[in-house]
């Protein structure tokens, strides 16, 4: 029994028991935050430990107080959720590392305390859907961080945070209900809540109705918390209107997180068993998907706040990972896997790079952005790069996902040439949006002045080197993807099996 | 089984569809609030409901039980547990985003709140 062994269980206690300190910690200075950081690296450490174990040995299984599966609580670790532990672990660190400087400005200081607990709670939800391999712990980890999530979006600086806020936990509370109601109806007909388990025995009762009811509701409670089109209303309000390091938080890992639950159940649970209804049921996202990019990125467009835009290219994105899933292949699992880690990086470099703006500008609406290219030219060439990879320009993280997207996707017959089209359409509307953002940093002067004499004002050094940080991740995945691929591909060989 | 045997389910349907008519089309806050218990409270019923075993008594052993007595299936209980107190977490601070919503409109109408915001 060393501690090395007790990793996958401390991922989850280690955050879940600092969140009631650091909610009696006085909220003064920076020591909330400190404690908050020094938390989050630390987990941060154990998840890269833990993803090398998983590189060497495959899936991690734990048994929580040694009582045997399916009995007792499993965590299952597989190649996938060292993905998502990564993607979590550091996106929220990042985020963190942002608020240093950002959150003070937007959040009251006798808060802060309060608001960094929360950050924790969040935290502790989030990892523990990555890792749980438990139907019904997914349930309360997914409730757990939404919980948390709710009260850090109130928090944002204009009261309209509020609505917002009450939306997404109205819209949350629905699709975690519904998800309850699919996992019930999988109780009822197997007796188990072990995913394994649940696997193995419907093998038997796979054509029942209950079965397929269940299937049903699980993928829309869960498309509801992912916010798949049309199912996306709450997304870009939650984005425009929570505190910014909240909203990079969030914009890389929270959505993600139910789609992971998502490609879950539908590889493990579904897919084997009930064979021909689960692959109509899953072609029917497509249609949905093709709406949520196309949609998506038309409003994008013509959305004047910056924030929001993100929003609803998020929405767009969202659409690319679910349909990669829906394609129900090995090629499409690993774009999706695959663009689950890059769109993190993509949009944490995007929102980090608002956040910096916004600090300075004090505000996110575009046109009042004029000539930020040349009061900040650091940080706006950062979001340049990052909108490259967003629209998925090679050498960048987001042309790997297009790649393997595309290839998923043409692999289907009769379908194949058309989706392609539809998805080069999109980018070429990412690109469109992201020119406005540019437009209006390097060729537009402020009102009464020129653009030679703004002066250079930059982002506070700590965001910047964040920022970096994750601009070079974007351009280093875009060269050697060799990281997300191996898990990815390790991922599908376990669940689909070699020369699927 | 017949129909009116599945009179449990039949609750369990209608309370979720009283649940979300309210959630979709109430503009208040707190009905929306209300209509949202009343849909997780149906799905308290479903599992309460998939629990009882026929001629089981409740998941107690005692002393001097016959060796083929039956017993509900204490597992959904346990869940529902759980799921009552997420349950009333949420129920608490939806109530509470609601009374901030009044502190700041004045209103807990969606109504007011939307006109108010295209105002500003």
């Amino acid at each position: 029994m060393t501690l090395f062994e007790q990793f996958p269980i401390l991922m989850v206690v280690v955050p879940m028991f600092v969140a009631p300190l650091l909610a009696i910690v006085p909220s003064r200075g920076h020591l909330p935050w400190s404690i908050a950081t020094i938390t989050n690296a630390v987990i941060f450490f154990i998840a890269v430990s833990l993803t090398q174990q998983v590189l060497v040995d495959g899936t991690i299984f734990y048994e929580l107080g040694n009582w045997p599966v399916p009995f007792g609580i499993g965590l299952m670790i597989s190649p996938f959720s060292a993905l998502m532990l990564l993607i979590i672990t550091g996106a929220s660190l990042v985020a963190l590392l942002v608020g240093y400087d950002s959150m003070p400005s937007e959040v009251g200081a006798e808060h802060q305390s309060l608001l960094y607990s929360c950050w924790l709670l969040a935290l502790t939800g989030l990892i523990g859907i990555a890792i749980s391999g438990d139907a019904f712990n997914i349930f309360v980890f997914m409730e757990i961080s939404s919980l948390a999530a709710y009260v850090m979006v109130a928090n944002g600086p204009n009261r309209r945070a509020l609505t917002a806020s009450f939306n997404y936990l109205v819209t949350g509370t629905t699709g975690a209900t519904m998800y309850l109601i699919g996992v019930g109806y999988l109780y009822m007909m197997t007796g188990s809540l072990n995913l394994m388990d649940i696997s193995e025995r419907l093998a038997d009762i796979s054509d029942t109705l209950p079965v397929m009811i269940a299937g049903g509701f699980l993928v829309v409670g869960l498309a509801l918390k992912a916010a798949l089109f049309p199912m996306h209303a709450w997304m870009p309000n939650t984005y425009q209107f929570a505190p910014t390091p909240v909203t990079i938080f969030f914009a890389a890992c929270s959505t993600k997180v139910a789609l992971f639950v998502m490609m879950r159940f539908e590889f493990v649970v579904l897919l084997p068993n009930l064979g021909e209804p689960a692959y109509f049921l899953s072609s029917l996202l497509i249609p949905l998907c093709v709406a949520a990019f196309l949609v998506g990125s038309a409003v994008a467009i013509f959305e004047r706040n910056l924030k929001r835009m993100l929003g609803y290219s998020s929405v767009a994105q969202i659409g690319y990972i679910v349909l990669a899933i829906s394609l129900a292949s090995s090629a499409g699992m690993t774009a999706a896997i695959l663009h689950f880690f890059n769109h993190a990086l993509i949009k944490a470099a995007l929102f980090t790079a608002v956040a910096a703006m916004l600090l300075r500008y004090g505000s996110d609406n575009i046109d009042s952005l004029a000539g930020v290219g040349r009061r900040m030219p650091l940080t706006s060439f950062a979001f340049v790069i990052a909108g490259l990879s967003l629209i998925g320009v090679p050498l960048t993280a987001g042309f790997i996902s297009k790649w393997y997207l595309i290839q998923a996707v043409l692999e289907e017959p009769g379908l194949g040439i058309l989706l392609t089209v539809l998805i080069l359409v999109s980018s070429l509307m990412a690109v469109v949006y992201i020119w406005k953002v540019v437009e209006v940093a390097y060729l537009k002067a402020p009102a009464g002045q020129k653009l030679d004499e703004i002066k250079r004002e930059e982002a506070p050094a700590l965001i910047l080197i964040v920022l970096w940080a994750l601009v070079i991740a974007n351009v280093w995945f875009g060269i050697d993807p060799s990281l997300p691929l191996a898990l990815a591909n390790m991922e599908v060989v376990e669940l689909l099996g070699v020369g699927r | 089984m017949t129909l009116l045997g599945l009179y449990n389910y039949w609750v369990f349907i209608f309370l979720l569809a009283v649940g979300i008519y309210a959630v979709v089309a109430k503009g208040n806050y707190v009905k929306r609030m209300i209509g949202l218990a009343i849909f997780q409270a149906a799905v308290f019923l479903l599992f309460i409901t998939m629990d009882k075993v026929e001629g089981g008594t409740g998941p107690v052993i005692l002393p001097n039980a016959p060796i083929d007595q039956l017993y509900a299936n204490p597992l959904p209980q346990v869940l529902i547990l759980t799921a009552i107190v997420v349950g009333i977490s949420v129920t608490a601070l939806g109530l509470a985003i609601a009374i901030r919503i009044r502190e700041e409109y004045g209103s807990v109408e969606e109504a007011d709140t939307r006109r108010q915001d295209e105002q500003a």
